[in-house]
């Protein structure tokens, strides 16, 4: 695979790209695992060095993603594990409803959502609203959504990297985007 | 003998917006969520305001490195290729 080939021969531009590509979401997974932001970056600086340390030996039977994340995964679970904390990163979180109660009566909606105004959804403040939204959550839905609906991988690449089932990733990803919808509605019916 | 097909409320759709879009509902349920969305206008907007979401999401640049670690991390890859 070209990508491990040149970080063997030690291309460090490629070795950038790499940190550049990955770096934000290592920490979004690192952050389900420990319990401060310092603890998650170090846990991160930890992996890309395995990662330089380990390339040479990398075998190429997972991909080069999933082989990082599980180096993650691994490191992040020790350290959580010294820290002596029960590991919460399977749980699903709270359970609130995709959308309140109180929009339903005996199971309608009571108004219909409005549609939303182009012009307003393109602007570089939606995008703000989006990513508080996303800060706001608790940390696997977060790392959920960032894998998912920010990064773009696909379903079984997020449960491998985070060991989720099937239907845990999808219960996570659904509380995750039901907020983040409701957080998108709020702000653009706030100046309406 | 007729079949009497259960009806998705509003409030059970949109619980079910996530499997849907995952292609994870059953046919029959796919078939219930369709027939709903044909005829609720208020679920389709709501549909249409998820998938707007996800697209969105899609747009957020991930987050930048800070300067003095990434440095420090090609420093570790440079003394990584010198010694190897």
């Amino acid at each position: 695979m070209q990508l491990v080939e040149a970080l063997r021969a030690g291309d460090e531009r490629v070795f950038e790209q790499l940190i550049r590509m990955y770096q934000g979401t290592l920490l979004r997974v690192a952050q389900m695992y420990v319990s401060s932001q310092a603890v998650a970056e170090e846990v991160v600086q930890e992996t890309w060095l395995a990662v330089v340390n380990g390339i040479d030996r990398f075998e190429g039977r997972s991909s080069l993603k999933t082989w990082i994340f599980s180096i993650l995964a691994n490191r992040a679970k020790t350290r959580a594990q010294r820290e002596g904390r029960t590991i919460p990163f399977s749980s699903l979180g709270d359970s609130e409803p995709a959308v309140e109660s109180d929009r339903f009566d005996r199971g309608q909606w009571t108004a219909f959502p409005t549609d939303w105004p182009e012009e307003r959804l393109l602007g570089d403040e939606t995008l703000h609203v989006i990513e508080s939204a996303i800060e706001g959550l608790p940390p696997t839905q977060r790392a959920v959504i960032t894998l998912r609906d920010v990064q773009g991988w696909s379903a079984e690449d997020v449960r491998n990297a985070l060991e989720l089932s099937e239907t845990n990733q999808r219960v996570l990803l659904h509380r995750a985007r039901s907020k983040v919808r409701a957080a998108l509605e709020e702000y653009l019916a706030e100046d309406a | 003998m007729t079949e009497t097909v259960e009806q998705l409320s509003c409030q059970e759709l949109v619980e079910l917006v996530t499997d849907y879009l995952e292609g994870a509902l059953s046919a029959e349920d796919r078939e219930r969520f369709d027939a709903h969305i044909a005829a609720c206008d208020g679920c389709r907007t709501y549909l249409q305001q998820i998938t707007m979401t996800v697209a969105l999401a899609g747009r957020l640049t991930p987050e930048q490195l800070d300067p003095a670690a990434e440095a420090a991390l090609l420093e570790a890859f440079r003394d990584w290729r010198a010694r190897t």
